[in-house]
């Protein structure tokens, strides 16, 4: 029977089933669960409640604290508290203490504990970024997310799939978030709400791995439930010395049903910019008009890999941030800030007098960090604009590439980074 | 089960951060979630609504964050229900596996406005709003959920297939 790539690992998952068809409810296995600061707490209160001992298999879980840490206020390290003791109590290797980790979803592929064929759920809804490794996965709740670490099963409704074929040629500074924003502004926030989105084509075949990271991670933002790249020799080349055990491609058939397939030839695309508040009013940076910044934001698991930072210091080098910006950059593992540090990368932000900090969630999501006052605005290279995310609910953020903000930075207003 | 009171009605993609403020989520208390429910949408909301009032969304909501502390919020806050055109699919398995019931009906949706006294069923998916005179069907639950509410959520529901399985 010809299936999709989702299908596929959803099938091999399922004990007894050689397929599966979109709408049918499957109990599988997981190969990997995880949660983090905010989301553990909740989910250890449900694997209690279950009456639960141990976890299903202490290789196989991680608990990272990335979202309020460093701790920023007395409730939210009590929160953390409560994840490092039960990742001590349950042996759980996989904890990645402040100084020895970085955002989850940069760090678990980094370190190869996710792979190629898995099936990966975990307690926070960017889980869907290890798409890019031609794996499923998914957000859950942490009620899930508890009862995963239980059993090690979860159930799923096995999504119908949409295909997306990107053609062309990329212009330059055009990057995968250019390619996921303009994606989510063409088909909404709800344009793929329970499915599977496939990201195929010859542009996706010829971005390096951390724009397809950045890709996968934003396929929420279209309501999917996970975003696929097939697995190919870019993919080979990131997983083969991270690996920490055996992992399997899986390659959607020819014959394979979608529901939908969106054909686009991109080479006319510009920088894209998604405006408030929500990430489909997405609009070429050229169309802007002069919309002046308090703030830019370089980091998260969308954009905090090394690739993201090159980039961003190829557009700050010998350049200064406008007096009026903050500009913040947000390397979002250790081993990332280390290699930005030998590349020099952490010179030229600082030359370019931007602070950087220790890999954090942080302002994303208004936690800490980098927090918008009444009126303000930024331009950021996080996942979500929406009412009050960074800070006061009167507060505006603009999403966009690593390369718009950082010319952002330095213009004091959204622009391209050719104005510079 | 049947529920009474007000409906409280919102646009489409009510997100995450609008039910509950990321800057609420260094704590996981149920009460002190419910304070700060629907903030930024509406400052004075937890203070409007009464006990067994409804919140009434449009397409995609609870889009967003994966927090289940959104629908905990809901739920302590006291709304005994969610009527939306569709929801945001972490937010759909997040509802069931907390206890906070959720319909699915467009029809609904485009007949109520805010203050529009309902009553609805959840056994029958029907919801009848008393101040219009109408009465609109929801979609049924899936099999699988009521599954689930029929054990009372998730936890319960792997509870008792533990108990199986450590069962000689």
């Amino acid at each position: 029977m010809p299936s999709t790539i989702a299908e596929k690992i959803l099938a091999a998952h399922t004990p007894g089933r050689g397929n599966v068809r979109p709408g049918e409810l499957i109990e599988a296995d997981l190969d990997f669960v995880f949660a983090n600061d905010i989301t553990a707490p909740l989910a250890i209160a449900a694997f209690r409640e279950i009456g639960a001992k141990e976890v299903f298999d202490p290789e196989r879980v991680a608990l990272i604290p990335d979202h309020f840490v460093p701790n920023k206020d007395i409730q939210s390290a009590a929160q953390a508290q409560i994840m490092r003791r039960f990742a001590m109590e349950m042996g759980i290797a996989n904890y990645f203490e402040v100084g020895r980790g970085g955002v989850e979803h940069a760090l678990l592929p980094e370190l190869g504990l996710v792979l190629p064929g898995d099936l990966i759920i975990g307690a926070d809804s960017h889980t869907c970024t290890y798409g890019a490794l031609g794996a499923f996965a998914a957000g859950v709740g942490s009620t899930d997310l508890g009862a995963a670490m239980a059993t090690g099963k979860a159930w799923f409704k096995v999504p119908p799939s949409i295909k997306f074929v990107f053609s062309g040629k990329r212009r330059p500074w055009v990057g995968g978030k250019d390619l996921i924003l303009y994606t989510i502004g063409q088909i909404g926030v709800d344009g793929a709400r329970y499915k599977a989105m496939e990201f195929t084509g010859p542009v996706i075949e010829a971005l390096p791995m951390d724009d397809r990271f950045t890709i996968s991670n934003m396929a929420v933002e279209a309501g999917a439930k996970t975003g696929i790249i097939p697995p190919d020799e870019i993919t080979s080349a990131y997983v083969e010395s991270r690996a920490k055990r055996d992992y399997q491609f899986y390659h959607s058939d020819p014959d394979a049903q979608y529901e939908a397939i969106y054909d686009w030839d991109i080479s006319g695309l510009e920088p894209q910019v998604a405006c408030p508040h929500s990430p489909e009013n997405v609009k070429p940076v050229g169309e802007l008009g002069d919309i002046r910044i308090d703030q830019a934001v370089i980091g998260s698991c969308t954009n905090g890999r090394i690739e993201d930072l090159r980039v961003a210091a190829r557009v700050l080098k010998g350049r200064k941030a406008a007096p009026q910006v903050r500009l913040i950059i947000l390397p979002a593992t250790q081993a990332i800030y280390q290699q930005a540090l030998h590349e020099g990368l952490i010179e030229i932000f600082l030359d370019a007098e931007a602070v950087v900090s220790t890999p954090t969630c942080g302002p994303c999501l208004g936690g800490h960090m980098g927090i918008l006052a009444q009126g303000e605005r930024a331009i950021s290279t996080t996942n979500r604009n929406f009412v009050g995310r960074m800070g006061h609910p009167e507060s505006e953020v603009y999403l966009a590439s690593p390369a718009v903000a950082a010319a952002s930075a330095v213009l004091g207003r959204i622009g391209h980074p050719d104005e510079l | 089960m049947k529920f009474r009171g007000k409906a409280w009605k919102f646009g489409d993609d009510v997100d995450t951060d609008a039910i509950i403020p990321a800057r609420y989520l260094n704590t996981s208390d149920p009460e002190e979630l419910a304070r700060y429910c629907m903030e930024d949408a509406d400052p004075q909301f937890v203070q409007k609504i009464s006990k067994g009032d409804f919140i009434v969304g449009g397409k995609n909501f609870g889009c967003g964050s994966s927090r289940e502390h959104a629908p905990i919020a809901i739920k302590h806050a006291g709304i005994s229900a969610v009527i939306a055109g569709s929801f945001a699919r972490i937010f759909y398995r997040n509802a069931f596996n907390t206890g906070l019931p959720i319909l699915e009906c467009e029809a609904a949706v485009a007949g109520i406005d805010t203050g529009d006294e309902l009553e609805v069923d959840l056994d029958t998916g029907t919801i009848i709003n008393l101040t219009k005179s109408e009465t609109y069907q929801a979609e049924p639950i899936p099999e699988f959920m009521q599954t689930l509410l029929r054990a009372g959520g998730l936890i319960p529901y792997v509870k008792q297939k533990l108990s199986q399985e450590t069962q000689p």
